[in-house]
């Protein structure tokens, strides 16, 4: 089949075959990191900008290797350094930059549908490194090429999700991606944490670790973020800890060669046990390498297939 | 298919014909097989590549190591978008360093494919040489690439279509030229 899209804004409006290509493609990718020359011709002359609206270290760092790899010319544009703290409005930086050659633009924004904007108004090809908390499309597609990797296939999984299912992007994009795959979907959290009427989509709900972790085959994790925790959703760390976090005895519950994953940074002692953490650590790992294959998937296949016609 | 001006250029005994004796020639150039690694270009160069390796082992006991290229990321056409190119793997699990490295395609005919596949092979490393054998040369180069092990060459025209079945792919093998 033919990848026909200009843009990678979600994993919900992705067909089945769609996000199965990107993974395809991405096993290529994959062997090119093993090279000792780590670099193909494809995007040569391409420009590529990375316009962060928000902090990342790690996603950021992901994109721009997956460029280089690719040959691709890279813009990086950073909150503090840039325009925006001057006031420009988001599609006046993007113009602009569309202005200098970008052919491709990479955006995480802290409001939900920030690139779907820059989709609709700019001719460049926009791939969404996260939207306030919607979606984040790379880190879904990296967690199903490992899970893939891992267990050969997604289908028939069980596939538990658990923290803060209703502020996470990665929850979001994870959950549209898993379910096309035809993955049975659990989330657990606080009752606070857990959007409303999410069981329309398929996907059960539970407000008890130990339940919800029966017969899983994958865990994913999601991160706490410290940055939020003053506001009411639980009454403190440790409580959180206690009911949600992971820890050896839960885990026993589970299928026997469970998979336990995490997008990082880990808040060791709270989502995760520390010996668990360590336990997980390749996959982690493993995580992190898949995540510049996958996103060289992306770029190649809105820069070279995409119906731009 | 039913076109009568179609026509077959090589059946399957041919084409056994002309591997061994590319086979043959391969290794009377190089002296034996000792330095060579081979690697085939995907699709159709792969098995021929495979069918190459099967005879040197024949005929010397050795077995130099077979390796397969994709060379979609490094075409000269990705930025026109003609058409849409699905990327598979490539896979050399061996070093050419200092190796005659044997590159087999099915056929050559502009010389960007070999152009590209050159290209690729030299960020895995330096060979002592790459030397290129295929099955059909059919011209029209566009690209100053010569091969150095030919099957068989036949003049055709650019609108026509040379087409290479292989038993591996196509369940039989013949080389038909088709009418454009």
């Amino acid at each position: 089949m033919d990848f026909n899209r200009r843009h990678i804004l979600g994993l919900e409006e992705l067909s089945a075959e769609e996000i199965t290509l990107i993974l395809d493609t991405a096993e290529s990718m994959k062997e090119v990191s093993k090279r000792d020359v780590k670099k193909v011709p494809a995007l040569r002359g391409v420009t590529v900008c990375n316009l962060f609206y928000e902090p990342s270290t790690r996603t950021r760092s992901s994109f721009e290797i997956a460029e280089k790899r690719l040959s691709a010319d890279v813009l990086n544009f950073t909150l503090s350094h840039s325009s925006v703290s001057k006031g420009e409005t988001l599609l006046d930086t993007a113009r602009n930059l569309e202005a200098m050659g970008a052919s491709v633009i990479v955006i995480r924004h802290p409001m939900s549908g920030a690139p779907w904007l820059l989709a609709k108004e700019l001719d460049s090809s926009i791939i969404n490194a996260g939207d306030g908390s919607h979606e984040h499309p790379s880190q879904a597609l990296l967690d199903l090429f490992t899970i893939r990797e891992i267990k050969g296939n997604i289908e028939g999984l069980k596939v538990l999700v658990v923290g803060d299912i209703l502020h996470s992007r990665v929850a979001r994009s994870n959950i549209w991606g898993l379910l096309k795959l035809g993955a049975e979907v659990r989330v657990a959290g606080p009752p606070t944490l857990i959007p409303s009427h999410i069981e329309n989509i398929n996907v059960k709900t539970y407000y008890n670790l130990e339940d919800a972790v029966k017969g899983v085959d994958v865990v994913i994790m999601l991160r706490i973020q410290m940055e939020r925790q003053d506001s009411e959703f639980f009454p403190s760390l440790r409580e959180y800890a206690r009911f949600y976090g992971l820890k050896r005895e839960k885990l026993k519950l589970a299928a026997k060669d469970v998979v336990v994953m995490h997008p990082g940074p880990i808040n060791r002692g709270i989502e995760l046990s520390s010996d668990i953490a360590d336990d997980a650590g390749s996959v982690i790992l493993d995580q992190v390498s898949n995540g510049i294959a996958v996103r060289m998937a992306m770029f190649y296949l809105v820069a070279s297939g995409g119906g731009n016609s | 298919m039913n076109n009568t001006k179609d026509r077959v250029v090589m059946d399957k005994r041919a084409i056994k014909r002309t591997v061994s004796r590319i086979v043959n020639e391969i290794l009377e150039r190089n002296k034996g097989a000792s330095d060579l690694v081979i690697i085939g270009v995907r699709t159709r160069g792969v098995y021929l590549a495979e069918r190459i390796l099967k005879l040197i082992k024949k005929l010397e006991g050795v077995e130099p190591p077979l390796g397969t290229l994709d060379i979609t990321l490094y075409r000269d056409d990705l930025r026109r978008k003609t058409e849409w190119p699905k990327v598979k793997k490539t896979e050399i699990k061996f070093s050419v360093e200092d190796k005659i490295v044997i590159l087999v395609d099915d056929v050559i005919y502009t010389g960007r494919t070999t152009r590209a596949a050159l290209e690729e092979i030299m960020d895995f490393g330096r060979p002592a040489s790459i030397q290129l054998a295929v099955l059909v040369d059919r011209g029209h180069r566009e690209l100053p690439i010569q091969p150095d092990y030919a099957g068989c060459t036949i003049d055709t025209l650019s609108k026509e279509k040379v087409r290479v079945h292989l038993k591996e792919n196509d369940g039989n093998d013949e080389v038909t030229v088709l009418q454009g």
